[in-house]
């Protein structure tokens, strides 16, 4: 069994276009929820959204290299030369040739899926662009890429809805982990914050129509949020051998499915997959300073996450829970990717991120949401959480890179 | 037919029971219902009667519906509410 180094971040988020400027606003807690601003809005009664603003796809790709991208590949494509940019590793490694890439999508190419059925039933234009099925892939943001950057190792897309990301690295993690792998490229990437994805969402009622505010007493449900993140994931060996600089390492990855309601969480599965990703790390719970909450910020996930971590953690002490929802929104296959970024941050820089707009923490739920601010404080190690509609669930853990073998 | 009648009819379909034996206080949870069966039910009634109903579970103060009555008092409160437009 191999050490596995994270040893690159990249992300695009609404408050952020790098993972250092993310990571600053979601410390800081500075939402990046705002108005809805798209095409056919006029369709969508929900108000608001976490939308990556100010974005200007001609800053990153020349129009022919555009014209094959949707947004969603767009994010997960900048987010990858970020990574591995700032992994320093060399473009010709040989281990970064054959690495994998694994990159979690909720539903694809969506834009171009909304764009082309507006045209078509909307229009009645009886044609769309030629590109428009290898737009909208779902393997689409994992195949670009892998032409962008020349990785030519195993490369593909896993769908778990909101846990994509988090399986993706859990896949990854185990590749370099088992030795197969000595570098990995994984993440997770959505944007489909679309009129028809948008319609859809409304109608499971579980939408927000002023904010997001995980563990809130007033808590109003989820908003909808859109960006990528990729991490560069590396043998320990192979990255101390290149003089890296080990962000932190991940150490254990639980994945299980609940196998009984399509939308509600299921509090024994959950719990189990929480343990499942302990016992993999071989940590136990007093050894968890921190678990980054799943924290949609709906009724439902506030009692039943709150209900499990308790449970997990009975007879150690409790760690300080957070949610970066409240800033990033619920990017959906991006997120469990974006929340490993600021769970790697946060055992870097040693600094819990806050849960933002957490105004009344629910004294019910029993747990310390950082609701005040970030809180500087000893993190040894981390859990980070992802429960997917169809009753996926994916727990990593992760290692400040000091943390004692 | 009623308003009665039409929300007895799409609850009993939802849950493949006679709508006959239903009434104004039949309790959802006790009829059966899970999760997903109260926003089906919300979306058959926007369609049947045109309107929208603002329900949402994260909301404590949106519109509760525990019983068949609270679907047709919802229901006939939408349709006076259009009318006096």
């Amino acid at each position: 069994m191999k050490r596995v180094a994270i040893t690159g971040l990249g992300a695009i988020t609404p408050v952020g276009k790098t993972a250092p400027e993310s990571w600053r606003a979601v410390a800081a807690g500075e939402s990046g929820i705002g108005p809805i601003d798209i095409e056919r809005g006029d369709l969508v009664t929900c108000p608001i959204a976490a939308q990556v603003k100010d974005y200007d796809p001609a800053d990153h790709f020349p129009a022919r290299q555009l014209a094959m991208l949707d947004r969603v590949s767009q994010f997960a494509v900048i987010t990858a030369r970020e990574a591995l940019a700032h992994s320093g590793i060399d473009r010709d490694d040989p281990a970064l040739r054959q690495a994998p890439t694994i990159i979690g999508v909720g539903v694809g190419g969506m834009q171009t899926l909304d764009d082309n059925f507006a045209r078509l039933y909307g229009e009645g234009k009886p044609r769309v662009h030629p590109f428009s099925i290898p737009k909208l892939m779902t393997n689409a943001p994992a195949s670009q890429i892998t032409m962008d950057l020349g990785l030519r190792g195993m490369a593909l897309a896993v769908a778990s809805a909101c846990a994509s990301g988090a399986h993706a690295l859990g896949l990854a993690f185990k590749m370099v982990r088992s030795g197969e792998a000595k570098i990995a490229v994984a993440g997770g990437a959505e944007a489909c914050i679309t009129a028809g994805t948008m319609v859809g969402w409304e109608a499971l009622r579980v939408l927000s129509a002023d904010t997001c505010r995980p563990f809130s007493r007033n808590r109003s449900g989820l908003v909808i949020g859109e960006g990528a993140a990729t991490l560069i994931l590396e043998e320990w060996d192979h990255a101390r051998a290149r003089g890296a600089t080990i962000l932190a390492e991940l150490t254990g990855f639980g994945a299980n499915a609940d196998a009984a309601d399509l939308t509600s969480p299921n509090a024994e599965s959950t719990m189990e997959a929480m343990r499942a990703a302990l016992a993999d790390a071989r940590l136990s719970p007093a050894d968890i300073d921190y678990v980054n909450a799943h924290g949609t910020g709906t009724a439902m996930n506030d009692e039943v996450e709150s209900a499990v971590i308790r449970a997990v953690f009975d007879g150690a002490p409790l760690p300080l829970v957070s949610s970066v929802k409240a800033v990033l929104g619920h990017s959906l296959g991006a997120a469990g990717a974006l929340e490993a970024v600021m769970t790697v941050k946060a055992l870097q820089e040693q600094l819990v991120p806050p849960t933002a707009n957490c105004t009344d923490p629910d004294p019910a739920l029993g747990l310390d949401f950082v609701a005040e601010g970030a809180r500087r404080t000893p993190v040894r190690h981390a859990l980070s959480n992802s429960f997917a509609f169809g009753g996926l669930n994916a727990v990593l853990a992760f290692s400040a890179a000091g943390s004692p073998d | 037919m009623s308003v009665l009648e039409r929300v007895k009819a799409i609850v009993g379909k939802q849950i493949g029971r006679d709508p006959a034996s239903l009434d104004d206080n039949s309790d959802l949870a006790e009829a059966g219902y899970e999760s997903l069966d109260v926003i089906e039910t919300v979306f058959a009634i926007e369609e049947e009667f045109g309107i929208d109903i603002p329900f949402n579970a994260n909301v404590g103060d949106s519109v509760q519906l525990r019983t068949v009555g609270d679907i047709v008092t919802v229901v006939e409160d939408a349709l006076a509410k259009r009318q006096s437009r």
